[in-house]
């Protein structure tokens, strides 16, 4: 088991989201597009330079910026 | 009147389920944030003649955006509301779904989207989810109209807070409930999924992006000029120019009502380009000019649209979008104001700021000319090469990004980053997008032929009354010290607050060389929007911040089309 953010997963890696690291606004904010403690996320692609990392929970696929990615704790199955 | 709302997630098909129950044609797309203010539209319930609002989606009652505000705002003046679901993404949905329950509105809900579940193997049981919230489920495929008879059937029997639970416990309802209903068996990776990973990914999605620009930019090019060549033009010069020919002997080739109806005779000849008459150019312009750009333009768009393929580019374009603001989303207004600024200037609502929105209405304003616009362009440019039309593009493209960073230095605040669904690819259904493609080539020509005529009647009134030629003399130290362009050049600019592809068209009879030309387009793009867009602007940003934007546009067009008069 490992712990990582968001913008450290492999593209194609998948995890579960253990915990968010931001105010209740955030919390909100991502739960409403179904990223929330207990969810399985799978990395689908990152951007050069920073930018916005897309994954897919469940059936759908949400494109997020870097700094909101990175307060999103994941543990890995190694 | 009875209302009833539809509501539900964004890009869940609710403006396409609103026109199977109204018959009122709304423009829908695949991507979160089509639909940004609410349409109404009406149908019959029984005996009962019904109000239907066609709310933006939201993904929860506690709204993060304009549009999502406009959805919470409208939710209390309902009566009932259509909850729409996208039964590929129950669990998200169903988070609404209890909130709607809990607000005290009677619910029905569209279980929509219902053939796509079977190919995603995905099973739902209905009748179960039907007993468990207490409220009508009636699964529907929208696109089709599958579905939506036994939906209005249903809509009497809809009922409001016959789910109990705990704020603080709702996702945890909603996880039981999915568990419940929901089954998901294994499958294959479709070609359309592999496709979704390519275009994403920055290794392979940006080439692609590339090629798709080129080869949409070809598209449009040889649709449009086809569309003219064949079908326009030789209407045009075989068939009306005769019967105007007839028409102008019978008005003795002069005179003021010859001017107005037909306009100044080149050579003894009609010119449709040159003649400024009503009938001539009046017609001439927005019909075998523009209108097959605009259609060519339009058809490519509603396919990108809907296969799902721009909020894709959004995420490719993330990163340059920061450097000005902004995040990737913010390509959706520019793109659709290369068609028209209008509903450019509306969809700066997918943005969450004011800041944002007010640096994207003011860019996409000042440095994206829209299709009638650059149609022009490049019937006027066009044939002294490539060079010229690189010239009045390329600044632009310049303007747009220097003119971004600036503002983003310049505007206070943080700007948010991006966060948005990524709709599946969906293979566009041919009928709803020959009928969006419809409606908004009907929308052009309602919107275009009646200014368009307006501007060339005010063209020769103020010529006649010597009104352009004395505003000529006025600002000949702008217009000809600064930009290097004839008096007369005016007159192009006094219409370009009416149409800017009028404009452009009266720089022709002008007689301009080709840096003039570039010089005088540029300015025509930059320096003011036109009426219609200018009229959305204010409602969009407020008077304070449209002044701030157009001062902005004034000076920005001035300052570059000075440098432009230097360097060429």
């Amino acid at each position: 088991m490992e712990k990582v953010d968001l913008t450290q997963l492999e593209e194609g890696e998948s995890g579960v989201v253990v915990d968010i690291q931001g105010g209740y606004g955030l919390v909100r904010r991502l739960e409403s597009l179904g990223i929330r403690v207990g969810k399985k996320v799978t990395k689908v692609s990152s951007q050069f330079m920073r930018g916005p990392i897309t994954v897919r929970i469940d059936n759908s696929q949400v494109a997020l910026g870097f700094g909101m990615a990175r307060k999103i704790i994941i543990r890995v199955a190694k | 009147m009875k209302k009833i709302l539809l509501m539900g997630n964004p890009n869940v098909g609710k403006s396409v389920i609103f026109s199977r129950l109204t018959g009122v044609n709304v423009i829908a797309s695949n991507y979160p944030g089509t639909t940004v203010e609410y349409t109404r539209g009406y149908m019959r319930l029984g005996n009962e003649k019904v109000e239907v609002i066609d709310v933006p989606g939201t993904y929860s009652l506690s709204p993060t955006s304009k549009a999502e505000k406009v959805a919470v705002e409208m939710l209390k003046q309902g009566d009932l509301v259509i909850d729409v679901v996208d039964a590929t993404n129950l669990e998200r949905n169903l988070n609404l779904t209890l909130q709607l329950l809990k607000d005290g509105k009677p619910v029905v809900v569209a279980l929509n989207l219902w053939d796509e579940i079977r190919h995603i193997g995905i099973l739902i049981d209905a009748e179960k989810l039907q007993e468990i919230l207490g409220i009508p489920i009636v699964p529907t495929c929208a696109i089709t109209g599958e579905g939506i008879k036994k939906l209005v059937s249903e809509i009497p029997f809809a009922k409001a807070n016959t789910y109990e639970y705990e704020e603080e416990k709702r996702w945890e309802k909603v996880g039981e409930i999915v568990s419940c209903v929901q089954k998901i068996t294994h499958r294959h990776h479709t070609f359309l999924e592999r496709l979704e990973d390519v275009s994403i990914k920055s290794v392979t999605g940006i080439p692609l992006a590339l090629v798709s620009l080129y080869v949409v930019f070809n598209i449009i090019r040889f649709i449009g000029e086809g569309l003219i060549g064949i079908i326009f033009e030789p209407i045009f010069e075989n068939l009306w120019a005769p019967l105007i020919m007839r028409l102008s002997d019978f008005l003795g080739n002069q005179g003021f009502i010859h001017d107005i109806l037909i306009g100044k005779l080149v050579e003894g000849k009609i010119s449709f380009v040159e003649s400024l008459g009503l009938l001539t150019t009046g017609l001439f312009v927005p019909l075998a000019m523009v209108l097959p750009y605009v259609f060519a333009f339009y058809l490519i768009l509603s396919f990108l649209e809907d296969s799902g393929y721009l909020p894709r580019l959004a995420v490719l374009v993330d990163n340059v979008m920061h450097r000005f603001g902004l995040h990737g989303l913010a390509i959706i207004p520019m793109m659709l104001g290369l068609g028209c600024n209008v509903p450019g200037a509306m969809a700066t609502r997918v943005l969450e700021t004011r800041r944002e929105r007010f640096i994207s209405a003011t860019l996409m304003a000042i440095a994206v000319p829209c299709m009638a616009q650059i149609a022009m362009i490049f019937g006027l440019i066009g044939k002294y090469g490539a060079q010229g039309l690189a010239a009045v593009f390329g600044t632009l493209l310049v303007v747009w990004i220097v003119l971004g960073v600036l503002l983003n230095r310049l505007s206070k605040g943080e700007s948010p980053e991006i966060f948005v669904e990524i709709p599946p690819y969906r293979l566009p259904y041919v009928g709803a997008l020959l009928k969006k493609l419809w409606m908004r080539t009907r929308w052009f020509l309602r919107e275009a032929i009646p200014y368009v005529l307006f501007g060339v009647f005010i063209i020769n009134v103020l010529y006649s009354l010597g009104i352009i030629q004395f505003i000529g003399r006025l600002s000949a130290p702008v217009i000809t010290g600064i930009l290097g362009l004839p008096q007369d050049a005016v007159g192009a600019l006094i219409i370009g607050f009416l149409r800017k592809d009028v404009a452009v068209g009266m720089l022709l009879p002008l007689g301009l060389n080709l840096s003039q030309l570039v010089v005088a387009s540029v300015v025509l793009t930059m320096y003011f929007p036109c009426v219609a867009t200018f009229a959305v602007l204010i409602k969009e940003l407020g008077t304070k911040d449209m002044l701030k934007s157009t001062l902005i546009m004034i000076s920005s067009a001035l300052i570059i089309g000075g440098l432009l008069n230097l360097i060429l």
